[in-house]
């Protein structure tokens, strides 16, 4: 670990109000050179306001930016040695490519050779050079993001800002670009802030996700912990696709055995949770949901070593997408999701044998809806 | 679409529709010779009297054409004909126009431009009162600011002088400059502005270097609108200046209203139509931009 003061980007208490709209509360973050940061969270959680605060596009209203080690917190966006990347791509319209790229070098004051060789390098990068100098209306959406993260690029910033870069792309695209963009990361060893509302984007790009809700970071981590571990069921709702099952239950201590009731058509289902790791004990009959992944519930065996129920489920809804089936189930009065195998026959109606894998739940506090 | 429909439809029904169709056409058409009738016929009555003799104007009828067609009226419109005790004709008075409308245009469409750039993209503090104000302002009717404007000029010693009727007319242009480019410039995107700024670029390097080039459909219609405002305008022209400064529509005025005698009605509509040709001029020049300005759609990045 590196000491505090390497960090490339680090936030400290930051509040953004707009008049009496409290949008960011009490932001902490820290993030080190060539970290993948993705900030991700549902429309209006404040991603953007907090990435305008880092560009030094907004002002906040309480706390500090640090930017290499150096107080930013007041400083001219110019000054930040940051470029961003806008999902409108917000590129000038009465410009040519070429001139998109350079303006920023131009307005800063360099010279016609650097502009070009800088222009050159980065053009050949994005694969971009057959466009210079056409104007940003003739090019299609791919063209333009690849054009706006060039504006970015010849930069060479401390830190990069992608602000949903590629949300006004269709789908094939979006992947393709989002492969792009890991790779430019890893060749050029770029440390980058990037906001989606696209858990999967967020997932697939990351080395670290903050996971946002309602103006404060929910969760902080590498991908597959936050996938994991969720804080919350906020987080744990959030991230994953299908979503995860919320199972409300009740936790039963017999001796040493710790369990957890499910009521499941009239009846009550004892589920084992010994191996779960209560942090700080549980109390019997504490109130508690149970949150299960998807791919945890499935026809197939999981391996005898782990915790495991089965269940006689009445599927309610079947998606195939080739590599599995996409299983809706009656649970009780409301519904789980599964993953089945292609292979299986399963019709609507008929009771299909269903074994959950309870060895990677998570428990949540009925009441905070913290994990437990 | 419309041909599919046509020619699946019974004969019969087609070729009635067709019929009230052309009738419709026609109608149309008729209404339209009729407005253009209406609006060219005082220009041509003006022409043509214009070109007449005293004699024939007193003799024929208003609408009949000239017998010998004279730019002897002209002339004397444009060199001679006397403006009160004057008597140069309108050309002194015609230049003085130009000499106040050119910077007070230009002076006006810029400073709209600047205002309207940074209310719709430098949200300042006040800026929607400031706005809003300036909304007001083009609603006060001129004579209400005649004595205020009056004892200003006088205190900033412009007085009577075409500097002075420069200074009204930007102004008064402005609430109506600033309006005009704000409204098209709140639909280029924030996101522009941000981009620019992260590329280092200030305050004036955004106006000049990416609005500006944005903007020659809003500036035609701004353009236009003023020339049209300040040439036409008599009562700050009449109020404001003095002999020697006079801008051509006083002296128009004064040509018409001085005339001793027999009243020399070809040299009048000479002098009106000298007085109303830059206008006349500047739409059918730019009046394509001018539609196309109005209805201009968003700036796309
Ligand atoms: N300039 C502003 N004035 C008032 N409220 C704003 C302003 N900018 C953003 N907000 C509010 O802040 C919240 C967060 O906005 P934003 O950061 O754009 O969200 P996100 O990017 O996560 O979708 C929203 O509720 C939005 O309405
Ligand atoms: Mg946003």
């Amino acid at each position: 670990m590196a000491a505090q003061n390497d960090a490339v980007l680090k936030i400290e208490g930051l509040t953004k109000s707009f008049q009496n709209v409290h949008v960011l509360m009490n932001i902490d973050l820290a993030i080190e050179e060539g970290a993948f940061l993705v900030l991700v969270g549902p429309s209006g959680c404040g991603k953007s306001t907090l990435l305008n605060c880092v560009a030094g596009l907004e002002a906040p209203t309480s706390g500090r930016i640090l930017i290499g080690g150096r107080d930013m917190t007041d400083a001219a966006p110019k000054d930040r040695d940051i470029a961003m990347v806008f999902q409108s791509y917000a590129l000038y319209p009465n410009m040519s490519v070429a001139r998109n790229i350079t303006f920023g070098m131009k307005v800063r004051g360099a010279t016609r050779a650097e502009q070009r060789s800088a222009l050159e390098k980065v053009a050949h990068m994005l694969k971009i050079d057959h466009l210079l100098n056409r104007r940003p209306a003739h090019l299609s959406g791919g063209q333009r993001q690849r054009v706006a993260m060039g504006r970015a690029l010849v930069r060479q910033p401390k830190l990069f800002l992608f602000d949903e870069p590629l949300s006004n792309l269709d789908a094939k695209l979006r992947v393709e670009m989002r492969a792009e963009i890991k790779r430019l990361h890893r060749a050029l060893g770029a440390t980058i802030v990037y906001v989606t509302h696209d858990q999967t984007e967020a997932m697939s790009l990351a080395t670290e996700v903050a996971v946002m809700e309602g103006g404060v970071i929910a969760q902080l981590g590498p991908p597959q912990q936050v996938y994991d571990y969720p804080v919350n069921t906020f987080v744990a709702g959030f991230i994953g696709s299908p979503a995860m099952n919320f199972i409300n239950g009740r936790i039963s201590k017999d001796g040493g055995a710790i369990r957890i009731q499910v009521s499941f058509d009239g009846a009550t289902r004892e589920l084992p949770a010994d191996h779960y790791p209560f942090g700080g004990g549980i109390e019997d009959g504490a109130e508690v949901i149970l949150g299960i992944r998807p791919e945890y519930v499935s026809g197939s065996d999981p391996s005898a070593d782990r915790p495991n129920v089965a269940l006689d489920l009445v599927p309610t809804l079947v998606e195939t997408n080739g590599f599995d089936q996409h299983v809706n189930l009656a649970f009780g009065d409301s519904e789980i999701s599964g993953r089945f195998s292609p292979r299986e026959q399963i019709k609507l109606g008929t009771p299909v044998r269903t074994r959950i894998d309870l060895s990677q739940i998570s428990v949540f506090d009925r009441e905070t809806r913290q994990r437990l | 679409m419309t041909d599919a429909t046509l020619t699946s439809a019974p004969a019969g029904r087609a070729t009635r529709r067709g019929i009230v169709r052309v009738a419709l056409r026609g109608l149309l058409y008729l209404l339209l010779a009729l407005f253009v009738a209406y609006y060219i016929l005082p220009l041509f009555v003006m022409a043509v009297t214009s070109l007449k003799s005293l004699d024939e104007i007193r003799a024929g009828s208003l609408m009949s054409l000239p017998d010998s067609a004279s730019l002897v009226s002209w002339a004397t419109a444009w060199s001679s004909a006397c403006a009160g005790i004057q008597c140069e004709g309108l050309q002194p008075f015609f230049w003085n126009s130009v000499k106040m409308v050119v910077p007070a245009v230009f002076l006006s469409t810029f400073l709209g431009a600047v205002n309207g750039y940074a209310l719709s993209h430098w949200r300042f503090r006040g800026a929607n009162l400031i706005f809003a104000l300036m909304l007001f302002g083009c609603f006060i009717p001129f004579q209400v600011v005649l004595l205020p404007m009056a004892r200003t000029l006088g205190l900033l010693g412009l007085a009577g002088s075409l500097g002075g009727l420069v200074l009204v007319h930007v102004v008064y242009g402005l609430g109506f400059t600033t309006l005009f480019f704000r409204n098209y410039y709140v639909t280029i995107p924030v996101e522009l502005v941000k981009a620019a700024k992260i590329d280092g670029a200030g305050f004036f390097t955004i106006f000049f270097r990416i609005f500006l080039p944005l903007s020659p459909p809003i500036i035609v219609v701004t353009v236009i609108w003023q020339f049209t405002q300040i040439w036409n305008d008599f009562l700050f022209g009449v109020s404001f200046s003095q002999a020697g400064t006079q801008p051509v529509t006083v002296a128009l005025n004064n040509i018409v209203n001085s005339t001793t005698g027999v009243k020399e009605y070809n040299v009048d509509m000479a002098a009106a139509i000298i007085a109303g040709l830059p206008t006349l001029i500047v739409y059918v020049l730019a009046g394509k931009y001018f539609i196309r300005g109005l209805t201009a759609g968003s700036v796309k990045g």
